[in-house]
């Protein structure tokens, strides 16, 4: 009977998906459903009460979070712009067959994606601390500059921030890009020597629409890696809060409000604004990449 | 070959060395948890292996009633289990098996507000900081009514620091110190300015003699805190004004509120404070710069002694003096309020409430629990009869005593009749966090005008509040 029912074309697939189905419901689908109900409440131990669209009301006159929410995107935006042609560009490199050791780079450029961030933004923040003894200080110093409080400028704290960034997720897009162009069939390539093309011109005409699979799909990660960026700055700062909130994302207030204040229900408003930003810009730019209900290349 | 050999070993090495310093991260970390505003204190490594006596001594007692208790400071631990020790020395019949757990700052107090409010995980005892506290008075606290257990320790402590861990006028967390704010001046460096720190009445005073010591040593009067509100909170208690009104909402653009932001960039402006290292002069940064001889001034609660001999080597014994706060107008010369401090509170989900208040008020409340917490811990205690205990006073061998240019006994006794208080309320959570995340680096460091900066802190503190 059991065996039967295991054996059955039908029944087989489902039980092939449902411990994925499972984590789905129990880790996604439910805590979904749940944000978007205490949205619309007051939560608090022991009592929660409905209290419409009171939270959305406070949101949308909270300068805390149109400030949080400005960082996101800034960071967001300045990341795109820094871990997508780059990485790209070591890629191609590494592939290059007048590359030397090209495993020894690989390796060097994923290491830090596998070193602990704590460990690391500590590193980082110590580095770049305001005193005229810290790394950064000395180093610039060299150059006559005055000490610079480098975290406490919005600037310079974005710059750190980004450098972090960089830091940590230039080998791991690095990857992606790497294994997209072990797929491009090394004919094309010849075909386009014997034509006569330069290198530039087939990075423009092979390397690049090739890789358009790969770059969609590094741009949506990205995109949602940047807004929702929270770790960086937390460890960076020494917690949540910097000063004039220069690094203060959505998630950070997200946390700020829902852990560290205990208000849930708000701290659900701002999940629900930041999924429906993400969701909202990927959509779009799935749509004009033509990965989604567009026309199929 | 043997490069690839080489490089999968060098990568496994960091991935274990990540691994285990990710492990570090977690172990408690006293000063740099970026918390400001608790009494932390010093930790040092004789208090690692209490871990182990502590556990070894709990399981002595066959019948022990377990207790588990989460802190965020290391010297806590030593100080509870000193008492746990004597409790069942005391009470064989009601013997307590005590665990300890330490937690880092913001760690334990997250962990906390997700235990009560998924009904699962809460310790039976938990320390929680002042700051902190009212997030979880919200709705119906989850903590345990402890009026009765205080009860037979009431007359002899400080009512205002019980007030300030209650709602309704039921006790909810125990305080561990009174916390009265005062005056620390490095006199190696008011020496050279010819300054007299006994001379330092008003904020006038304090500005004049900053002035001097400016221009004679080129140091700082003292430090233009950014991460950390007792100057400003001091300034509202001596004016007699709070950070909330009556009904506990946001006060921040009151007159007495824009005149102390002004006080602070006035001073800011005249050179006299500057800003320092890390926002606080209780970081890791700001003890260096401290350290360095660059501050002639520390205002903070009194807990901030121990920070001397802890984490400023290079200052001696003898150098520094205390004194009461300056004030706005010298016939008020003697004020301060008790900042900063941590309640201990029993929650709801313990399974033995009862032997938790009771052991809880016993150590932190009886005259027994408030001599160790000024021998163990350092603080002032809150009962304050023993502030005039000659036994303890006068003691020599007590660090704090020996360290300093003036009896910090002395100086709390001069002040004791006014020790003010700022209320907790619903709304300081996030006062404090629009102060330091907001106020004061504007006024502080952006030019911002005082009174613009409080208009703008009081409408985002009303707004956030949903008020």
């Amino acid at each position: 009977m059991i065996k039967k029912f295991f054996y059955n074309q039908k029944v087989a697939p489902y039980m092939f998906i449902l411990p994925f189905l499972i984590i789905f419901c129990v880790f996604f689908i439910y805590p979904m459903a749940s944000t978007i109900v205490m949205s619309f409440q007051d939560v608090k131990p022991g009592m929660t009460e409905w209290v419409g669209l009171a939270n959305f009301q406070r949101l949308f006159g909270d300068k805390v979070f149109f400030k949080a929410l400005g960082n996101s995107f800034l960071y967001m935006v300045l990341t795109l712009v820094l871990l997508i042609p780059f990485p790209m560009m070591f890629a191609c490199m590494i592939n290059s067959k007048l590359m030397k050791a090209p495993g020894l780079f690989k390796s060097l450029m994923y290491l830090p994606a596998i070193t602990s961030v704590v460990v690391a933004g500590t590193i980082f923040r110590l580095a770049f601390s305001e005193t005229e003894y810290s790394l950064m200080n000395q180093i610039v110093g060299m150059f006559g500059i005055e000490p610079v409080r480098w975290l406490r400028q919005q600037g310079t704290g974005f710059f750190v921030l980004l450098l972090v960034a960089c830091w940590r997720w230039t080998g791991v897009n690095m990857m992606y890009f790497l294994s997209g162009l072990k797929s491009i069939p090394e004919e094309l390539y010849e075909s386009a020597s014997i034509d006569g093309a330069n290198g530039w011109q087939k990075f423009i005409k092979i390397t690049m629409p090739l890789l358009k699979p790969t770059t969609i799909y590094v741009l949506t990660i990205s995109i949602y890696a940047g807004l929702a960026m929270f770790t960086e700055s937390f460890i960076l700062w020494n917690g949540n809060s910097s000063p004039n909130n220069i690094t203060l994302t959505i998630v950070g207030y997200l946390y700020r409000q829902g852990i560290e204040k205990n208000d849930l229900g708000y701290a659900s408003t701002v999940g629900l604004v930041l999924l429906i930003i993400a969701m909202t810009i990927n959509l779009i730019q799935l749509r004009i990449n033509g990965t989604l209900g567009g026309e199929e290349d | 070959m043997r490069l690839r050999k080489l490089l999968s070993g060098l990568i496994a090495a960091t991935i274990l060395l990540s691994a285990f310093a990710g492990c570090n991260s977690g172990t408690p970390s006293s000063s740099d948890t970026g918390d400001t505003d608790s009494e932390t204190s010093v930790s040092t490594p004789a208090d690692d292996t209490s871990e182990e006596d502590g556990a070894e001594e709990g399981t002595t007692a066959a019948d022990a009633t377990p207790l588990e208790l989460w802190t965020f400071q290391e010297v806590h631990r030593s100080f509870y289990e000193t008492m746990a020790e004597k409790w069942n020395e005391a009470n064989p019949d009601k013997a307590i098996d005590l665990t300890v757990s330490v937690q880092p700052f913001d760690d334990m107090h997250n962990k906390l507000t997700i235990a009560l409010q998924s009904g699962e995980g809460a310790p039976d005892m938990c320390d929680v900081e002042i700051n902190r506290f009212p997030t979880y008075l919200e709705g119906e606290p989850q903590f345990m009514d402890l009026t009765s257990y205080v009860d037979p320790y009431r007359d002899d402590i400080v009512a205002a620091r019980l007030e300030v861990y209650s709602k309704d006028g039921v006790n909810y967390g125990i305080p561990t110190h009174v916390g009265a704010t005062v005056a620390f001046y490095d006199t190696s460096i008011l020496n050279e300015a010819g300054v007299d720190y006994k001379e330092i009445k008003t904020w006038d005073d304090y500005k004049e003699a900053g002035l001097k010591v400016v221009e004679a040593t080129g140091k700082a009067m003292g430090a233009a805190e950014t991460d950390r509100t007792f100057i400003y909170q001091a300034m509202l208690a001596a004016q007699d004004a709070d950070m909330t009104d009556e009904n506990g909402d946001p006060a921040l653009d009151s007159e007495a509120s824009i005149k102390a932001l002004s006080t602070i960039q006035e001073l800011v402006e005249a050179g006299v404070d500057q800003t320092i290292p890390g926002g606080s002069v209780d970081a890791e940064e700001g003890y260096g710069a401290i350290n360095a001889g660059g501050y002639a001034t520390i205002i903070s609660p009194l807990w901030y002694m121990s920070r001397y001999p802890a984490y400023m080597e290079s200052i001696e014994a003898g150098r520094i003096g205390i004194a009461p706060i300056p004030v706005f107008d010298e016939a008020d010369y003697g004020v301060s309020y008790g900042g900063g401090g941590t309640g201990t509170v029993v929650t709801v989900q313990s399974e033995n409430p009862e032997l938790a208040g009771e052991w809880l008020c016993w150590a932190k409340l009886s005259e027994e629990g408030n001599r160790d917490i000024w021998n163990v811990l350092g603080f002032d205690p809150c009962n304050i009869s023993l502030w005039e205990d000659e036994e303890l006073t006068t003691d020599e061998s007590n660090q704090f005593i020996s360290f300093f240019i003036d009896n910090p006994f002395d100086v709390l006794n001069t002040i004791k009749d006014d020790i003010r208080t700022i209320k907790s309320t619903y709304a300081v959570p996030t006062i404090d966090d629009i102060m330091t995340n907001v106020v004061l680096p504007d006024i502080i460091e952006n030019g911002v005008p005082a009174e613009e900066a409080a208009v703008a802190a009081q409408e985002q503190a009303v707004n956030e509040l949903g008020l």
